[in-house]
């Protein structure tokens, strides 16, 4: 459960924003430069809000109130950037067990074991090899073992289908459907793109320069039939 | 053509200075260069000035702003001076002169180096629970490593070829200040050519090395 409200003075305009997550996807959607990105660096922590609070689970993660601001290494938050950012230098296998080691604070919960994790996700024969020599879908799902590994209460995602073909984007839109019915995690995702909006929210937030000026929910529970009933499969929320 | 055994002193004395220098220069820039590469600060530009000022000063100016700080009335020379310390003519003031002038290089390969690292994968690293040595040791400096290793080379060369301040600084007192550049300066003053060629042999060699070998390396860890 995230509870977020958060505030802070951007470049052309002001970041304001209320959010709130049980256990689904959040699409926050809109055009380049309205607050999308900010949003997510701000819930990981590599950005601290001028005002606000952000609370995931019960657990305090920003108050300006109290001067809480937990840094993003404690806060559990897995973070897909936007090109994955997979580190070049190390192997698929290193990358994906980078997390392991750091996540020293939590012990109750033991870690999925590398090797399992990169079977489930379909790239066990890419153990050994570098960044530069993967496809991008390859790339995305590296990314996804890598940020799942930590067992990440909350899971961000930026534009997680720019650099894909429209035939894997579709393919993995559904792993991650598959993926959250699987672990449990609410995700917030950023997104430009309608379609993938639509495909994997299940609450639409419309972001306009730094404000959300509709919030649209899924009505029924579960992926649509196909993409083009996506849109019939909402309703228009309030306007805020 | 030979070296008698006291002939071999400034080769010795040089690379133990480079080498020491070297060390000094990584410890001091390498932090600084990557916090100048990720932050920005008002003054930022006047310290940056400051920073690269040996570069483009003509050696002898650096001697003498040396000689200022350290020399027995300098500002901190007088009082290293009543504990009974005493810097000039030493093998301690070569070891000041040549890192002056070796820092600036390494700042500045370093910084460019750190500054063409991505800040997402530094990003990602924090979100997987590394903090921020980690980050550094496992991510930032892996990556700007080819960068820093120039800086390394380029500081050492530095070191090595280090005169007009060095001489100011610290004389030319064979067995104890003398280093190869000092010494192939007197040589040739004094007429004598067989030490002279020796010492440019060896410097020139050994410089060749140097680069030969950390381009070589390079080459093979890429």
């Amino acid at each position: 459960m995230l509870e977020a409200h958060i505030q802070r003075a951007l470049w052309h305009f002001d970041l304001d924003l209320q959010l709130h997550n049980g256990n689904q996807i959040v699409v926050l959607w809109g055009p380049s430069g309205c607050g999308k990105t900010t949003t997510l660096n701000i819930l990981a922590g590599l950005l601290a809000p001028e005002q606000g609070s952000i609370t995931l689970h019960e657990r305090v993660l920003f108050s300006s109130s109290s001067h809480i601001n937990i840094p993003a290494r404690h806060r559990h938050i897995g973070y897909l950037l936007q090109d994955y950012a997979l580190f070049p230098h190390k192997t698929v296998m290193q990358n994906v067990r980078y997390g392991i080691r750091s996540k020293s604070s939590d012990r109750s919960i033991s870690p999925p074991a590398p090797r399992q994790l990169l079977k489930e996700f379909g790239i066990q024969h890419l153990a050994d090899r570098y960044p530069g020599q993967l496809s991008g879908g390859e790339k995305q799902r590296v990314a996804l073992a890598r940020a799942l590994i930590t067992n990440p209460k909350l899971l961000l995602l930026d534009e997680p289908f720019s650099a894909l073909d429209y035939e894997n984007k579709v393919r993995l839109r559904q792993e991650l459907k598959h993926i959250h019915n699987e672990w449990r995690i609410p995700m917030v995702m950023v997104t430009h793109d309608q379609e993938d909006a639509s495909y994997l929210g299940d609450v639409i937030m419309k972001l306009e320069m730094g404000r959300i000026v509709d919030r649209v929910y899924r009505e029924t529970a579960g992926p649509p039939e196909n993409i083009a009933d996506a849109g019939r499969n909402f309703v228009v929320g309030v306007e805020y | 053509m030979y070296l008698h055994i006291e002939d071999w002193f400034p080769v010795i004395l040089s690379l133990r200075v480079a080498i020491l220098v070297v060390i000094m220069v990584a410890a001091l820039g390498l932090p600084l260069s990557r916090f100048m590469a990720r932050h920005d600060f008002y003054g930022k530009d006047v310290l940056e000035a400051f920073i690269t000022l040996p570069l483009v000063l003509p050696p002898s100016v650096i001697g003498y702003g040396l000689l200022v700080l350290i020399g027995k009335n300098g500002v901190i020379g007088k009082y290293l001076d009543t504990l009974g310390i005493n810097l000039i003519f030493t093998w301690y003031a070569i070891i000041m002169a040549a890192a002056v002038v070796a820092f600036p290089l390494f700042y500045q390969t370093a910084k460019a180096a750190f500054n063409s690292v991505d800040p997402n994968y530094e990003k990602a690293a924090r979100t997987l629970g590394a903090n921020e040595l980690r980050v550094f040791f496992t991510i930032t400096l892996p990556l700007a490593w080819h960068g820093v290793t120039a800086g390394l080379v380029l500081a050492f060369a530095r070191a090595l070829g280090e005169f007009g301040a060095t001489l100011m600084v610290a004389g030319n007192i064979p067995g104890q200040t003398q280093t190869i550049p000092v010494a192939i300066y007197y040589a040739v003053d004094r007429g004598d050519d067989v030490t002279a060629r020796t010492l440019v042999l060896i410097i020139t060699l050994f410089s060749f090395a140097v680069i030969w070998g950390v381009n070589r390396w390079r080459k093979n860890i890429e």
